[in-house]
């Protein structure tokens, strides 16, 4: 049976550039980058620009059951529907798919710290945890930090309420979940579905799983290709969602398409073995079936070693393509990595134009064609990669 | 010879191997002797100190040690475990080398306290922030935590030992988990991407954070005395769920695939469902509407009527909302059916295993499938009359069962029903 062609038909974006297609087509050619080297110093942020979330989340009671991943979810999801022209259609929504791409919501940093205060100066018998976890955790803290209630958000402010599915697992959750949607629309098992993922870079806690692994990135924000010296990735803040479809499905309605989404390939590289992440994108590579002369490729490249310096060696490989980093940009925004990329590329080639290159290592080259097919690419700094091709509907 | 196919022309997907460990032991034939006799699994927690604690039993396994202990370490053993008995089952691949992808149900994790607090006595600056504390938590001393605590450490770790193929998938959909990785299994298949997947759930939760949590939400049950007694579904006197570990394995495969290389048929995974209720977090729609979608859209996904179901393994959590929900639910997609069919609720004896229960409960009901003999709703003293089901109450029944439902319906408005059969509809 033939597969169904995948339509991406809308896109939402809100990150630390801001809000919105145009606001980001503008920043990107502007190459503008939202860096905060102080907030959390010596750690390099990428702080979420200032928004007012009353516009996609209009009950003050749903913004105060989130933490800021959840908003940031939430109020870029309900970009991608208004962008998809859904909003607010329940006969839509009701029977809408949805794969979200989560980690795991903010703590009481505050609550933590005491608790490790005390027990570091020998004050905190076993006991005593119950009792401080017991009287000092909101009990709705909870819900803002399980993984599944960015979904259980986003069905309850927007009404997308067919399936719901959180899948987890850092950058390789968001390349499944684009995988998987567009599997499932393909052999329709489904029609309509949202995708996406939502990240908050704001976060010591969240530095703390980090830092264990020394990943990231400290002092000074660079370009992610020029990091060889002081490896890492600056952690990043977006919601990037994308409205999926069938293209019979996307007609149907009067939908027009960004783009579609014609292949997601995943790949789990026993990284034990160094060159395994080269050897593992160099296996993907000819599953697009692309030419690298009219081909451009979007990269959440991390800067993060060694998978950083193993993706570089297979981009050399192929010195014909246009390359962008969204890492140098945006950070690192761990699971919504892969949907901003899509989301980029999407709009990239809605817009007939690759936004300009941001690399004073030269790795990054201009492009004045109209982009026709554009590879986004995903390699996760401990684990996992993937690979998508976005082309312009014929 | 029955057709390869299901009546909307798609692979059937059966089931060929299964494995299962939960507080009352490990492995299929310890279980459902003792599921099958009533016995409990619940105690009272001795693995932490239990001061300030409102509820103090739940389902832990303790008879599988993980050291150093941590909820994710315990999470992975209790996979492993039940994949090693369900991967034996089949037969299928070779050690290490599964012919499928993994899908793995697993509670979301973070790094737990035990380690966070070896961290803060290793800062060396008094009354730390943030900073100091990261900056000690750098320099590659703890770098084995970033391997245990990322979200993906787990399927990574199973899908090197178990060798699966691709990409593993970690899902988290509360307390639907365990049925939404065996739902991402038969939809694979039934697209011919693969011949098997190894679907896997499990949940190793019992700490303190975790039960302080679902506490303040009020969710758990508080009547501590006996431990034992605290899980009773359906009874009017119920007052919250029990916490519990446990995993459960499947190995699914396409029916061609397996009768190919002769594997043993344990069972159908004739239909499966799955709809959002947009009401609230933590609370169902109180018209009960979104369950009964979920229901009818398994039975549509299986082709079956409602009359064909003749056994619901319930979610019946024993929290005085969702085991009325599920009464209104049921009753409203079966009608004058509802009084004919057996209910019940292994969570009276296992306690709520929630990330593991779709699976675990799966794995049930395929077993009840097998022995034709319906495991109890044990602690059914005192009936609710608002739930006027047929519990199978407190002794098991031998009932000639052809098709059983298995509900999940979990916080975050995630319900997902499966439909296991016998044999190929």
């Amino acid at each position: 049976m033939a597969e169904k062609e995948v339509w991406i038909t809308g896109v939402g974006l809100l990150s630390s550039l801001g809000e919105g297609l145009d606001t980001h087509w503008d920043a990107l050619g502007a190459k503008r980058v939202n860096a905060d080297e102080k907030r959390l110093a010596p750690y390099v942020i990428h702080p979420i620009a200032p928004v007012s979330f009353d516009a996609q989340i209009p009950k003050k009671g749903d913004q105060r059951q989130m933490e800021m991943w959840q908003r940031i979810g939430t109020y870029a999801a309900g970009l991608a529907l208004d962008s998809a022209g859904v909003k607010g259609n329940q006969e839509i929504l009701s029977r809408m798919d949805m794969i979200i791409a989560a980690g795991g919501g903010e703590r009481d940093l505050n609550v933590d710290l005491a608790i490790m205060n005390a027990d570091a100066q020998g004050k905190l018998p076993p006991a005593l945890l119950n009792e401080k976890l017991m009287n000092e955790l909101r009990p709705t803290l909870f819900l803002a930090q399980l993984s599944n209630l960015l979904a259980g958000n986003i069905a309850i402010v927007h009404g997308v309420c067919g399936t719901s599915r959180t899948f987890m697992g850092e950058e390789a959750a968001s390349i499944d979940a684009a995988r998987i949607a567009v599997a499932r629309i393909g052999a329709g098992q489904s029609d309509i579905a949202l995708v996406g993922a939502a990240h908050n870079g704001d976060r010591g806690d969240l530095l703390m799983l980090y830092s264990f692994g020394d990943f990231a990135l400290k002092d000074q924000h660079t370009s992610v290709w020029a990091r060889r010296n002081n490896p890492g990735f600056a952690i990043g803040s977006a919601g990037a969602f994308l409205v999926m479809e069938s293209r019979e499905h996307a007609e149907a309605r009067g939908a027009k398409p960004y783009a579609k989404l014609t292949k997601v390939v995943a790949d789990l590289a026993k990284r034990k073995q160094p060159g395994a992440v080269t050897q593992s994108l160099q296996a993907m590579w000819p599953q697009l079936g692309v030419n690298d002369a009219n081909t451009m490729l979007i990269t959440g490249a991390t800067g993060a070693e060694p998978a950083t310096a193993e993706e570089r060696e297979f981009l050399g490989q192929h010195p014909g393509l246009a390359v962008r980093a969204t890492g140098t940009t945006f950070g690192h925004t761990m699971e919504a990595q892969f949907p901003l990329g899509l989301a980029l590329a999407a709009l990239s080639i809605s817009r007939g134009a690759l936004y300009p290159a941001n690399d004073p290592t030269g790795l990054e080259v201009e492009k004045t064609e109209a982009p026709t097919q554009i590879v986004v690419l995903g390699v996760g700094h401990w684990q996992g990669e993937g690979m998508a091709l976005v082309e312009a509907v014929k | 010879m029955t057709a390869p196919r299901d009546k909307f022309g798609r692979p059937i997907v059966v089931v060929t191997g299964m494995g299962i460990v939960t507080s009352l032991g490990g492995g299929k034939t310890d279980n459902w002797k003792r599921l099958s006799a009533g016995e409990s699994g619940i105690k009272t927690v001795t693995r932490f100190p239990l001061d300030s604690m409102k509820t103090t039993m739940a389902g832990a396994v303790d008879f599988v040690t993980v050291d150093p202990f941590s909820s994710t370490s315990l999470s992975q053993r209790l996979a492993e475990i039940a994949a090693e008995e369900a991967l034996e089952q089949s037969g299928i691949g070779s050690k290490g080398d599964f012919p499928g992808p993994l899908f793995l149900a697993v509670a979301p994790i973070e790094t737990e306290w035990p380690q966070r607090l070896e961290v803060a006595r290793d800062v060396p600056t008094k009354d730390f922030g943030i900073i100091e504390y990261l900056a000690t938590c750098s320099g590659g001393k703890f770098a084995h935590f970033h391997r245990r605590f990322t979200f993906g450490s787990v399927a990574l770790s199973l899908a090197e030992t178990f060798g699966t193929k691709g990409s593993p998938i970690s899902l988290s959909t509360a307390c639907a988990s365990g049925a939404t990785a065996i739902q991402l299994g038969v939809e694979a298949i039934r697209r011919g991407e693969t011949d098997a997947t190894l679907c896997i759930a499990t949940d190793g939760s019992v700490n303190p954070e975790a039960m302080v949590r679902f506490s303040l939400l009020s969710a758990l049950s508080t009547q501590n005395d006996p431990p034992q007694g605290a899980s009773k579904p359906f009874s009017k006197n119920r007052d919250g769920f029990v916490m519990a570990e446990g995993a459960g394995a499947l190995v699914l495969e396409s029916y061609d695939a397996a009768i190919a290389r002769g594997a043993r048929i344990l069972g159908v995974v004739a239909g499966c469902g799955e709809l959002t209720d947009s009401f609230h977090r933590t609370r169902s729609a109180p018209d009960g509407k979104p369950a009964i979608g979920c229901v009818r859209k398994t039975l549509a996904d299986a082709g079956m009527e409602p009359e064909q179901i003749d056994h619901i393994n319930a979610h019946g959590t024993s929290t005085p909302e969702n085991d009325k929900m599920e009464y209104l639910a049921t009753a409203a997609v079966f009608g004058e059916h509802t009084k004919n069919i057996p209910v019940s609720s292994n969570k009276s004896m296992v306690g709520h295993t929630i990330s593991a229960a779709g699976a675990v409960e799966a794995i049930f009901s395929l077993l009840t499938l097998e022995h034709q003999r319906i495991p109890p709703t044990i602690n059914y003293e005192v009936p609710d009359p608002a739930i006027p089901f047929d519990v199978v109450g407190n002794k098991a029944r031998d009932a000639k069962v052809t098709a059983v439902m298995s509900n999940s319906f979990g916080f975050g408005g995630q319900n997902a029903s499966l439909i296991l059969t016998r044999e190929p509809a």
